[in-house]
């Protein structure tokens, strides 16, 4: 058995973004992974990419080792029962056409012109180690500096309109300037995908800026579609880590990480076995991280307690249907994104009942069918959707899985009739099934909530955000971690800059 | 469970009520954790007189109390204390401390080994909520048992008397350690523990048997000078033993609201409780990195010349640079010298040259001294009879 001095827990994107680096910069790295395959969340959960870290596609060269893209601007249409849908095509909404009231197309363009500016003047936050609050030599003063003088040089107007919305919620944002249902709706769901943020909640813009910061292939805002899924992507970037000489072991379930007086000495599989490195990076999310495989014993009680105590509560589902067919959803493009969410309020009100653990009769939801751009070798179809919001904690969750399935489903057959009848195969990951399944804590996509009490310095707990914890030699690299989640690999990518400069 | 009349009483009378209301001449009565307690019965020398020449019994009812149970009781406490709990032994005392993340001291108190699994740990604050969350992960429970157990120190150098002639067999009872005996249709837990620096017990029982443990000690110790005592004369005598009192000779972190008044185990003179080497507990990291640099402050027992208590006053060095601040002092009636504890800045703690600035208010006009301060060792005052075993008979 060789030794590694390094060793990654989870081959994720971050898990593997890490792993690369640190291999990279000359130590001997092997990534765990529990599952059969590698590829964590963005082989599993995500269907599209949003932000990718071009330092990680860059320097783990993607391309060359396979990621190519089906599309970097996946268009949207927003869908109506009705059939008269909304189509937002180019980046972000560029055109619209459909539904919309001729007076939002000018009002949009302003308010997306504007939430890139903001996004891309936030931009240089995800790219960081935060600072500590606390006066700290080694706090990016500068860079900081340089944010705050890149927000004023907007101009005194965009500067204040910053500081207007930066906290505020995003039901109101788009009620200033938007009044089409179908447009506000598309807007809403976007922002809030992946939270557990209805549109109302306060602070809900601050995530939705970190969404739109995210780009593909250098355009900001753009949805992008690798061919072959987002396993391909997954698939890249495992063969681009084992290039670099990760190695990489799947099946490697760890049951500890071992510690000994406040150092991390290597890690305990569930099978018994012991593996020693003098570095152990955790790109499992910080909560079970530090509850589970460190435990209460070797943590001091208040930040074990703050750990404890963390949100993370997953409001989105995954839903994967195998069809006969493909289904007509009303003349919409099945090759892009497809939308149900009606309006700003459908997506509130399906916040609603899971604030009590329980399901919403109209679910809102993310459509993507990829064999309508590229036909499956045996002539199904398949259609995979990111459904909100699933309860992560009902009182019965297969009584509360098979309640979201029939409204997923009826919600389907209202905007694409006859499409219950072409089903063969249906599959629902509620919130608690994701978390059974990759140990995402309370299935939540980003690995601990994505809310402004939880981003920054303040990611994943105030006092563990420059990703070196209390134990020596542990460190943390997941979306829980900042910036947050998607499938960036740029918590990971930061993760190993923060341990290079500990040299 | 609600009494909607609570704010009648706002303060709750202690199991001993009916006997401390009786014996308390002088009505002083303070309010200690939301009970009424005795500052003085009738006379505060007297009342220290008997603590060091013959007997006193202290109404501790007061101390708050938590059970801890289970088989993960001593990883629990070994994580939240600095001190080795897994070395103490069943039926042993240890005097402790336990700290915030920051190292910063939350409560002293004691911890008493019941059995293998199961302890008593007194303190001065309540502090549920912390160990609650400290036991999360661990197989123990913590309860809180206050309002279950009666206490009652007796303290002096006639108690191991007084015991006898109750009809303790107490010879063999070392200090730091405790022992059970029958009493009444229950049971009397003895521990050789007390806050007074001198021979003495601490008796634990249930409030049934509060009154009818009262009755009994007094009528085995009335001809050996025993009486109750007030929180005045147990006061003097702490002072005397140079023990420190939570909340008088430091803030505890989870009240403290300045950061430059928290206090460190370091800070306060009780790094000698630190198991460096037993692995985590919480406070470990912070207090290394403490004791790597040293701490700021120090905490020292002064003598102060003249006989004006010293409480409150800032300490000086070469009469106008501020070095510190006493917390506690009195004129030592066993020592007949003027006694403080204080904080000191820890690079001052040899310097010669150290005054207390005490304001002394002589009818309505203030008498302000510059008094010189040494320092001295801790305890000031520690009788052999103190640990003697077995104790002298009278």
């Amino acid at each position: 058995m060789p030794s590694f001095d390094t060793i990654v827990i989870g081959a994720g994107p971050n898990g593997l973004a890490a792993a690369h680096r640190l291999a990279k910069g000359g130590a001997s790295v092997l990534v765990l992974e529990a599952g059969a395959v590698p590829g964590g969340g963005a082989a599993a959960l995500a269907h599209l990419s949003y932000n990718l870290d071009p330092r990680v596609a860059e320097g783990m060269d993607l391309a060359r080792h396979g990621l190519r893209w089906a599309t970097t601007a996946l268009p949207t249409t927003a869908l109506a029962a009705d059939g008269n849908h909304l189509r937002m095509e180019g980046v972000l909404g560029e055109r619209l056409s459909g539904a919309v009231d001729p007076a939002d197309i000018a009002a949009w363009a302003e308010l997306r012109a504007r939430l890139l500016r903001f996004a891309a003047v936030l931009a240089p936050l995800n790219a960081m180690t935060p600072p500590r609050p606390a006066a700290d030599p080694k706090n990016p003063l500068l860079k900081l500096a340089m944010i705050g003088l890149k927000a004023r040089m907007m101009g005194a107007a965009e500067f204040r309109e910053l500081g207007r919305i930066f906290l505020t919620n995003v039901f109101d944002l788009l009620d200033d300037e938007l009044r089409s249902p179908l447009l506000k709706g598309a807007l809403a769901f976007d922002a809030t995908l992946g939270s557990w943020l209805g549109p109302r909640s306060p602070n809900s813009v601050l995530p939705w800026l970190y969404r739109l910061s995210g780009q593909t292939e250098g355009r900001q805002g753009a949805l992008g579609l690798p061919e072959g899924g987002m396993p391909a992507l997954a698939a890249a970037m495992v063969k681009a880590a084992t290039a670099a000489g990760v190695t990489l072991r799947c099946n490697a379930r760890v049951e500890r990480i071992d510690v000994a007086d406040g150092t991390a000495t290597g890690v305990t599989l569930t099978s018994g076995e012991q593996i020693a490195a003098r570095r152990i990076v955790s790109a499992l999310a910080p909560k079970t991280t530090l509850m589970s495989l460190v435990g209460p014993r070797h943590l001091d009680n208040g930040l074990y307690t703050r750990a404890r105590l963390q949100k993370a509560r997953g409001g989105a589902a995954r839903l994967d249907l195998t069809l006969s067919a493909l289904p007509d959803f009303r003349g919409a493009d099945p090759t892009h994104r497809l939308l149900i969410a009606p309006s700003e309020h459908h997506v509130e009100r399906a916040f609603n009942p899971v604030k009590y653990g329980e399901v919403p009769e109209e679910p809102v939801m993310e459509i993507l069918i990829p064999t309508a751009r590229t036909p499956a070798p045996d002539g199904l179809h398949r259609l995979s959707a990111i459904v909100q919001y699933a309860p992560h904690a009902p009182k019965d969750c297969t009584a509360a899985r098979a309640a979201m399935l029939a409204a997923c489903l009826l919600q389907l057959e209202r905007h694409a009739p006859g499409i219950g009848a072409k089903v063969t195969e249906a599959c629902l990951r509620m919130p608690y099934d994701i978390e059974a399944e990759t140990g995402l804590p309370g299935g939540n996509w980003h690995a601990g909530e994505l809310s402004v009490e939880q981003m920054l310095f303040l990611r994943p707990l105030p006092g563990i955000a420059q990703y070196r914890t209390p134990i020596a030699g542990l460190w943390l690299a997941s979306a829980g971690c900042n910036p947050g989640g998607g499938v960036s690999g740029t918590p990971g990518w930061n993760a190993a800059l923060a341990m290079e400069a500990d040299r | 469970m609600n009494d909607l009349r609570h704010y009648e009483t706002p303060l709750l009378p202690t199991p001993f009520h009916a006997r401390t209301e009786a014996a308390c001449k002088t009505h002083a009565w303070a309010n200690w954790g939301g009970y009424r307690t005795v500052t003085t019965f009738e006379d505060l020398a007297m009342e220290h007189s008997a603590i060091r020449n013959t007997a006193s019994v202290y109404d501790l009812c007061p101390m708050i109390k938590y059970r801890i149970e289970g088989p993960d009781a001593v990883a629990f406490l070994d994580r939240l204390t600095p001190r080795n709990v897994a070395k103490l032994r069943v039926g042993s005392v240890q005097y402790t401390v336990w700290c915030d993340d920051a190292g910063h001291l939350l409560d002293d108190g004691t911890l008493f080994r019941l059995t293998e699994t199961r302890f008593r740990l007194c303190c001065q604050e309540r502090h549920l909520p912390w160990l609650l969350d400290s036991a999360h992960g661990f197989d123990v429970t913590v309860t809180e048992e206050t309002e279950e157990i009666a206490a009652l120190s007796l303290q002096g150098p006639t108690s191991a008397e007084i015991l006898r002639r109750a009809g303790v067999d107490i010879d063999a009872l070392k200090p730091f350690r405790m022992m059970e005996v029958p009493f009444g249709m229950g049971r009397l837990m003895i521990s050789r523990t007390g806050f007074t620096g001198d021979l003495g017990y601490e008796l634990w029982t249930t409030p049934d048997l509060a009154l009818p443990l009262w009755d009994h000690l007094m009528q085995a110790g009335a001809l050996h000078g025993l009486r109750p005592i007030g929180s005045d004369a147990l006061n003097i005598a702490r002072l005397e033993a140079g023990f420190i009192i939570t909340g008088y000779d430091f803030i505890p972190a989870h009240v403290c609201l300045r950061e430059d008044r928290l206090r460190t185990p370091l800070d306060m003179g009780l790094g000698w409780l630190i198991d460096w080497e037993k692995g985590a507990f919480t406070g470990r990291n912070a207090l290394m990195k403490q004791r790597a640099k040293g701490p700021d402050w120090a905490f020292v027992g002064l003598e102060i010349d003249g006989n004006i208590p010293a409480d409150g006053a800032i300490l000086y060095r070469a009469q106008k640079h501020e070095a510190g601040v006493v917390t506690g002092a009195c004129w030592s009636p066993t020592l007949k010298r003027n006694i403080a504890l204080a904080q000191l800045r820890a690079d001052l703690v040899k310097s010669p040259d150290l005054w207390a600035e005490i304001y002394a208010l002589r009818e309505l006009h203030y008498a302000k001294m510059m008094m010189r301060a040494r320092v001295v060792d801790r305890p000031f005052y520690t009788p052999a009879r103190r640990t003697l075993t077995p104790p002298a008979r009278f």
